[in-house]
């Protein structure tokens, strides 16, 4: 039946031309495609053409450019910021695994059914609830000056080591929900199937639930991990001059905001990649998963 | 597909009626200068929050106490402004030296005057010299500091975009990376939570926070001009091209030249000018 | 009089307010085949899974070769090696391989190498008909085969008893056969089974004893000429007048 439809003897063609090998639909989505593509293009022209022109023209649009494009500043700036940015990298890199490891164990923890780890799971809930509860600044601020100053040594109150300490407590209390959500939404059969194998919860959590929680979470926590690439600057607010800082030492010497727009180029170099790379991870996770579009 | 390039069409026209909307004020000229305020027979003057003692005692300028609140008041009333036709604002160290037009008539805050700040915002002729000054803890690394040299191996850090920070990276160009904060407090924080040897502050501020903010610390010493550094003059903070510039400046000379300056000068600061000095 | 392999006695479970097994006696013998029907919310599954202790019992007991398992604080682990159980949604991990999903419990569970675990799981799924799928992953089988897998998932452990819970009532029709098929061969090799199920004329073939629950009771128990052919009690009559009016008998 697909074979006469091809060659033009069905009754939906849209041509007697047998040569003509398009069905009645394809021709209607072609036509369909390249307006759509027309009016798009248009529309497009249309808004760039009067961003353009209109927005030069706003009465103070001069002052504007030149308080946050400023050419020479940008250039100047920039191989400053650079070398700053990687105060950034290496406490984005350090903080990684740690927030991994200790949300792991918190959402772990939260799932355990035994009574006798009833304070295990208390504890787990208390530092979730508290952690999510209070704002990255103030719990930078508290552990970052408070808790090095009960030292001697200058190596042990480096606010560095605290002021990470704090972005691992706060994002881990994020993440381990994250995690959870995603051991819950495990199914029950697949731990009825491990434990009438004989298998311990501890090796049903470890073999059977935790690998398809985790597969389940990546794109959840591939936004978190984007989120902390930029919290990671408020690490600034306790004394180390990371990017964030530079810029804004660079905007009061030069009295002028570009530094800041060189800044926020450097970020977005960095996580444009990592947001489409959770996207893509997220689409192929609903294609694996058989949901299809209804248009 | 019609309705999208009406939408398209609609968000230009919008742009358009913006554009054309604004209309720049046309300012008055007045004879006399000093009324000149941005609120009509009001003067309005601005300082930091919170501000710190001696500049201004129990954080309330209006009462006059404190070497800024009375040289502000002094100022006032030399232009014509006194008692209820004086109002205070709050505003942020670095907000204040930003482009742009401005909420107060001036600002005062220990705001050093600087080539780079002239650039985006009006000072006027100085009301105090302060040198820089080190604050550290006791057996801390800075200790018995007789010149810069001695300085080099120390961990410094101060207040961000200020001159003294600036002084730290410029003049005495430490081996360690400086730390910055966001305002004296965390400075504070970060020697007290033994985070940095010293921390650089001029020389009133320097000797508040040692001699009662923080125990266990003194002033190593201070840093006169001859050291490298500028003195910091502070002036006070204007709108850039401001219309009141000149008129405050003539009031700043007529109180320098009576001595009214001075005698404020000495009744809230004369306990702040002790410390060691440091040579290059 | 051999010990029975399983045995139930005056087992009770409920659901809150919802009593599901009302008092259940049931003896099963080594090497018997014993099959359940009876209609939904009868209390078949909730039978199997209190059998391998997946549900705790709220009143009676089950004893295993004459051990009571149902001591509330029992560990369940060690019973669990020994009683294979087969869901009626396969169950099988879908993060391994077939071969992975039949020697996992091997080596988690009984210690056993990877090599020697992989070597059983590849006899076992030949014996089943499955050696070509053996690094496939079970998104990629049909039906029968996902079944076939869990089955020998089970079998790997080595168990003592078997129970099947509904094992074909998830399948297309034309895939149940081969299911059934390796049911037969278990019988054959003398596996005591126990076995819920849709499938009357399987059962009919393959049972020692037919068991019909109604509301959470045994009515009616025995061979299967005599619970097909000549039903005693009225709900028996009518429960399989149903299943024949829906062709299925």
């Amino acid at each position: 039946m697909m074979q006469e439809l091809r060659t033009g003897s069905g009754p939906f063609r849209n041509s007697l031309n047998p040569m003509d090998s398009q069905t009645r639909r394809e021709a209607y989505e072609q036509r369909q495609r390249r307006r759509s593509i027309g009016i798009a293009s248009a529309s497009t022209a249309v808004v760039i053409a009067t961003i353009a022109v209109l927005v030069p023209r706003a009465p103070r649009w001069d002052r504007v450019r030149k308080s946050f494009f400023d050419g020479d500043i940008f250039t100047e700036s920039f191989p400053r910021l650079l070398e700053a940015f990687w105060l950034d990298v290496k406490i984005f890199a350090w903080s990684v695994p740690l927030i991994f490891a200790l949300s792991l164990a918190i959402a772990v923890s939260r799932n355990t059914r035994s009574p006798a780890l009833f304070p295990l799971r208390a504890a787990a809930v208390i530092y979730t609830d508290v952690f999510r509860g209070i704002p990255v600044i103030l719990t930078i601020f508290l552990i970052g000056f408070g808790v090095p100053g009960l030292f001697e040594s200058r190596a042990w109150s480096n606010p560095l080591i605290w002021g990470s300490a704090a972005l691992v407590l706060s994002y881990s209390a994020y993440v381990s929900e994250e995690i959870r959500a995603g051991i819950e939404g495990v199914h029950e059969s697949q731990r009825a199937a491990a434990r009438s194998l004989g298998m311990t919860s501890t090796q049903t959590m470890a073999s059977v639930v935790l690998p398809q929680a985790l597969r389940r979470i990546v794109p959840p926590m591939m936004n978190s991990l984007v989120s902390l690439q930029k919290d990671v600057a408020l690490v600034s607010l306790i004394g180390p001059v990371e990017i964030l800082r530079q810029a804004g030492l660079d905007k009061s010497k030069f009295a002028n905001f570009t530094p800041y727009v060189a800044a926020a180029v450097i970020f977005l170099i960095v996580t444009i990649p990592c947001t489409r790379l959770a996207d893509y991870l997220l689409n192929r996770e609903r294609r694996r998963t058989g949901a299809t579009a209804v248009s | 597909m019609r309705t999208t390039k009406l939408i398209a069409v609609a968000a230009a026209a919008t742009l358009v009626l913006a554009a054309c909307g604004s209309d720049d004020a046309t300012s008055e000229a007045t004879a006399d200068a000093c009324s000149n305020t941005i609120d009509d027979g009001m003067l309005t003057i601005a300082t930091g929050n919170p501000a710190f003692y001696p500049w201004v005692i129990d954080d309330a300028p209006e009462s006059g106490q404190g070497f800024e609140a009375a040289v502000a008041l002094a100022v006032g009333t030399q232009m014509g402004y006194s008692g209820d036709a004086v109002t205070w604002v709050r505003t942020d160290f670095d907000a204040a030296i930003q482009p742009g037009a401005k909420d107060f008539d001036f600002n005062l805050q220990q705001f050093t005057i600087t080539d780079e700040r002239k650039a985006t915002v009006d000072f006027s002729d100085p009301y105090y010299t302060a040198n820089q000054a080190i604050v550290a803890l006791n057996g801390s690394s800075a200790e018995g500091a007789t010149s810069i040299a001695d300085l080099k191996d120390v961990k410094f850090g101060a207040q961000a975009g200020t001159t003294s920070f600036a002084f730290i990276t410029d003049v005495i160009q430490p081996t360690q990376d400086v730390f910055a904060y966001d305002d004296n407090v965390g400075a504070k924080a970060a020697l007290e939570a033994n985070q940095i040897d010293a921390a650089v502050f001029d020389l009133p501020t320097a000797l508040y926070v040692s001699g009662v903010e923080i125990d266990g610390s003194s002033v190593v010493g201070q840093f006169p001009a001859a050291t490298g550094g500028t003195t910091d003059e502070f002036g006070l903070l204007l709108e850039k091209d401001s219309p009141l510039t000149p008129c405050v400046n003539a009031a700043v000379q007529a109180l320098s030249d009576s001595g009214e300056l001075a005698a404020i000068t000495n009744e809230w600061l004369s306990e702040f000018t002790g410390a060691p000095t440091i040579s290059e | 009089m051999t010990t029975p392999k399983l045995s139930m006695r005056a087992v009770c479970k409920a659901f809150g307010t919802n009593t599901v097994l009302d008092g259940i006696d049931l003896d099963v013998a080594p090497g018997e085949v014993i099959t359940l029907i009876g209609a939904s919310g009868s209390g078949k599954s909730t039978l199997l899974r209190c059998c391998n202790l997946l549900e705790p019992i709220d009143d009676g007991a089950i004893l295993f070769d004459g051990d009571d398992i149902s001591e509330p604080g029992l560990e369940a682990d060690p019973i669990r090696r020994r009683i294979g159980m087969v869901f009626q949604s396969f169950n099988l991990f879908p993060h391994m391989s077939v071969t992975k999903n039949v020697a996992i419990g091997p080596r988690k569970v009984l210690g056993v190498d990877k090599a020697t675990a992989n070597a059983t799981a590849a006899e076992l799924l030949t014996r089943l008909g499955l050696a070509d799928r053996a690094d496939a992953y079970p998104d990629q089988l049909s039906g029968g085969q996902q079944q076939r897998v869990a089955i020998a998932r089970s079998l790997a452990m080595g168990p003592e008893v078997m129970l099947l819970d509904e094992i074909t009532s998830a399948l297309d029709p034309e895939l149940v056969g081969e299911v059934l098929d390796v049911i037969r061969g278990l019988k054959a090799d003398g596996m005591t089974m126990l076995f819920a199920t849709h499938e009357m004329t399987f059962a009919r073939e393959i049972s020692d004893r037919v068991c019909f629950l109604h509301k959470g009771r045994i009515l009616e128990q025995g061979p299967p000429e005599q619970i097909f052919g000549d039903p005693q009690e009225q709900r028996t009559r009518e429960f399989l007048q149903r299943v024949i009016d829906s062709g299925r008998l």
